[in-house]
């Protein structure tokens, strides 16, 4: 009977799916069997009990208290086990397992936004590590939206002003569907992502360098992300204004002071160790107060930055 | 119901439709009768455009891109489309129209108990239908017909006003509400005791108790939005300091009980029909009627199980679902009932009876398919999907559009006095039938395979079930014209109708096909009880005593 089931719902790729696809298929049999229980005995009746003349005299049968309440009591059975079944399936979807992974998840008019606990965002594509349970911590931006994973059987809505969540474990590899099921204007149907349920090598390479968007963006892009993303224009602005460290404006190539009076030279290699070791060298004039960004950026991030930092003459 | 005192045929008046012709006399009638009529082709005519919005967007899905219209157009279809459908037709369809002319007749009353203000309430249904169309002119309305906020406190277009159209069209559902309940009160003829009442009043009252107790919430909400809207008072939006899940609980509130406003309406006409066509008492007279009470007072505890993934508690949650299948066992009860009532009956297959024949089938699965939507983990999957919304349309259009059109052709000899062509309306009930089903069974499937709903774009795979389903919309369409057509053809013919075309027991079949204006020549008496179709029926007095 697996046709019946492959046919109706899309195939699982998480843990936990197990009993809503239990359910589901215990409730659609019950449907097919009352359907055509009900419509057998219409059909036999109507067969059978044909009017032949405007004459026929019919038995007189108000009520049979006796059969009444069989058919009130069977069907309160049937349906208080159903309720229990949805009800621990619905609890199981609800606990979050303690080691989950959190990501944040932003909806907004008309894209998911997800930011990761190294800090590093993506747009409507989200890798996660398979079979690793997942949190995903969610909230709008604007109007609610809804974050739908049919393949998960997870669902639920993002509501501004306040956080909802969500977990599963995926345990298919490979590229799930996300849709966006709350109304949300123009945009609604467009408002899709993806989530990649990632082998540990895939995994691997997602963490030491970013998502298929980020390794594909050319260097300096990237870095100007960075810029924006993790923090770096709060200290240093790119237009020459003076602000907690040093502007970037043309910065690279030219020659600094530090506090003992010492030049270096803003190449590469300078602005490597700026970002992995900040306080070794600190320009005259600032305080040390930079943190390091040793583990929180990508090496290819770290490029980015140098290539960007060049491209603001 | 037979009376015997009432002398039969002696029409000394003439009938409703030939007394005080001409459209003034029309529009200033305080007959219950021409009321309904009223009713009927003014519904009627939304339940057009309402149709046409439906094809037009069936049309656009018919591709996975654009097809004919732009997504704005679209999304101002699909909630134009639910607006009509929801608050100008079916809320008002049975009630005011088959309720409106039949009610008083089975009670054996001359009208309803305040004739005017049933007059007010269709002239409030025309200022209301009137505002909720004037919001295309003001750029149309894109929130989907449950107005969510934030969204809807924010998206330009005629919002406030569809809102308050939604708010007067209340105002007409209550004052009809009201009428009902005061006439089974006040109204029943002599003899007739609450037992002796036609089920069809069950049904009609138990609809009155929602319309008036949960109606004025719908009003103080949508009044709400208003205030939002246009004072920015913080209520909804999170922006200004309100919840926008409030909106929902309160939105709710009223419209999961107006779902058995739609429901038990359809309800009440198939116990008339069935046992009329049954030949035969219907079974379980108290269980019906006390079902149908009782979905009326459960209707009120179960709104949040539309919030299930709304971010409402766990605890919430499971009241909300347990409650909800409560639901399950006074819908199954009437429909095992009806299914008795046909068992060993003498069952004409007459048109009124193959719609009533439709609807088991269709409510069947509209009931069943409840059960996947209440129960908690597979809502979590089915929500917001189009499983949802072929699920709704199998109960609200589905069965309640079936119902009326069960009535419609059951009482239609009584209102115009002609009798329709059996054969065409036979095949319009069957292409009906398949054409409803080949529309929203692919529905179920898409759904539960993860097609959201209120989608302009779809992804490719879902394309072969949109197709299945916009082809279905066709075959739906033209059974609904070919019925329309036939019950317009038989006005063209002079009333041949004669008092009881289907040897009916209730009141209304002792009345004149069509009746005269004050209904009954001389006021019936409740002898009989309604369903007694034996050859020599009881007296109920007679019953009484053999009982204790």
């Amino acid at each position: 009977m697996n046709w019946f089931r492959d046919f109706l719902l899309p195939k699982s790729a998480a843990s936990n799916t197990g009993d809503v696809d239990g359910l589901f298929m215990f409730i659609s049999w019950l449907t097919v069997f009352f359907f055509f229980f009900n419509g057998g005995l219409i059909w036999y009746a109507v067969r059978k009990w044909r009017r032949r003349s405007n004459n026929d005299i019919t038995p007189h049968i108000t009520h049979d208290t006796k059969l009444e309440v069989i058919w009130s009591v069977i069907p309160l059975i049937v349906v208080m086990f159903i309720f229990f079944w949805g009800f621990r399936g619905y609890v199981r979807a609800w606990v979050v397992p303690n080691d989950a992974l959190e990501i944040v998840v932003t909806g907004k008019k008309w894209v998911w936004e997800f930011e990761y606990p190294d800090g590093s965002r993506s747009l409507n594509d989200l890798h996660v590590p398979l079979n690793k349970p997942v949190k995903l911590v969610m909230h709008s931006e604007d109007v609610i939206h809804s974050f739908f994973v049919p393949a998960f059987r997870i669902k639920r809505d993002v509501i501004p002003g306040r956080y909802t969540e969500l977990w599963f474990t995926a345990t298919e590899p490979g590229i799930h569907q996300v849709y966006c099921t709350e109304y949300c204007g123009r945009g609604h149907s467009d408002m899709l992502a993806r989530i990649f349920a990632d082998t540990p090598e895939q995994y691997e390479v997602f963490l030491r360098e970013g998502d298929e968007q980020v390794r594909k963006m050319p260097l300096k892009e990237l870095g100007k992300l960075v810029y924006e993303n993790k923090g770096c224009a709060t200290c240093h602005s790119i237009d020459g204004t003076r602000g907690q460290g040093p502007s970037f404006k043309g910065i690279y190539g030219h020659e600094l002071k530090d506090a003992a009076g010492k030049t270096h030279t803003v190449d590469a290699n300078y602005i490597r160790d700026s970002i992995l070791n900040p306080q070794a060298v600190v320009v005259a004039g600032y305080e040390p107060i930079m943190p390091t960004f040793q583990g929180l950026l990508r090496e290819r991030e770290i490029l980015g930055m140098i290539e960007y930092i060049k491209s603001l003459q | 119901m037979a009376d015997a005192m009432t002398p039969t045929a002696a029409h000394s008046h003439p009938d409703y439709l030939s007394e005080n012709k001409g459209l003034w006399n029309w529009l200033t009638t305080v007959d219950h009768k021409r009321i309904g009529l009223m009713y009927l082709w003014s519904v009627a005519t939304f339940m057009i455009i309402g149709g046409l919005l439906a094809l037009v967007i069936r049309l656009e899905l018919l591709t996975p891109k654009q097809t004919i219209m732009s997504a704005e157009l679209y999304n101002r279809a699909f909630t134009l489309h639910g607006a009509i459908m929801t608050f100008l037709v079916i809320i008002p369809a049975i009630p005011a129209i088959l309720g409106n002319f039949a009610l008083p007749l089975l009670l054996g009353a001359k009208d309803v108990a305040f004739p005017r203000l049933n007059l007010a309430s269709l002239y409030v249904y025309w200022i209301g239908a009137a505002m909720a169309v004037s919001t295309l002119l003001l750029g149309g309305v894109d929130t989907g017909w449950t107005f969510y906020t934030p969204y809807s406190t924010t998206t330009g277009g005629g919002v406030s006003m569809m809102v308050l159209a939604a708010f007067v069209l209340g105002f007409s559902s209550i004052f009809t509400g009201l009428n009902f309940i005061a006439t089974t009160h006040k109204l029943r003829a002599p003899g007739m005791g609450w037992f002796q009442l036609p089920l069809f009043v069950w049904g009609m009252y138990s609809t009155a108790i929602i319309q008036i107790l949960a109606t004025p919430v719908l009003g103080i909400t949508l009044l709400l939005l208003v205030m939002e809207r246009v004072f920015h008072i913080g209520i909804f939006d999170p922006q200004l300091g309100g919840d926008p899940v409030l909106f929902q609980h309160f939105f709710w509130f009223y419209s999961h009980p107006a779902v058995y406003i739609m429901i038990l309406p359809a309800m009440a006409v198939m116990s008339e029909v069935i046992p009329t066509f049954s030949k035969k008492s219907i079974f379980g007279y108290k269980a019906i009627a006390f079902s149908s009470v009782a979905i009326a007072l459960l209707g009120f505890l179960v709104w949040a199980h539309h919030m299930f993934v709304a971010g409402m508690s766990l605890f919430a949650g499971a009241i909300f679902s347990f409650l909800t299948f409560f639901i399950a066992i006074p819908s199954a009860i009437k429909v095992f009932n009806w299914i008795a009532t046909m068992w060993r009956g003498s069952i004409d297959l007459k048109v009124p009876m193959l719609y009533a024949i439709n609807f088991l089938l269709i409510f069947t699965i509209g009931g069943l398919t409840g059960l996947f939507l209440a129960s908690l983990s597979t809502d979590v999957h089915l929500h917001d999907t189009y499983f949802v919304v072929s699920h709704f349309h199998y109960v609200m259009a589905g069965s309640n559009m079936i119902a009326l059109l069960a009535g419609l052709h059951y009482w239609w000899p009584k209102m115009y006095g002609r009798m329709y062509n059996n054969t065409l309306a036979t095949i319009a009930c069957t292409l009906i039938f398949i054409g409803f089903n080949a529309t929203f069974l692919p529905q179920f499937v898409m759904g539960s395979r993860g097609m959201p709903r209120r989608y302009y774009n779809y992804l490719e795979q879902f394309q072969t079930m949109h197709v299945a389903s916009t082809i279905g919309s066709w075959i739906l369409a033209a059974g609904l014209f070919l019925a329309l057509a036939t019950l317009l053809a038989s006005l063209r013919k002079p009333k041949d109708a004669v008092p009881n075309p289907w040897n009916g027991r209730t009141f209304e079949w002792e009345a004149g096909s069509p009746p005269i204006t004050h209904n009954f020549e001389h006021t019936p008496v409740c002898i009989y009880s309604p369903y007694d179709y034996r050859e020599n029926p009881v007296p109920i007095a007679e019953e009484e005593k053999s009982a204790h």
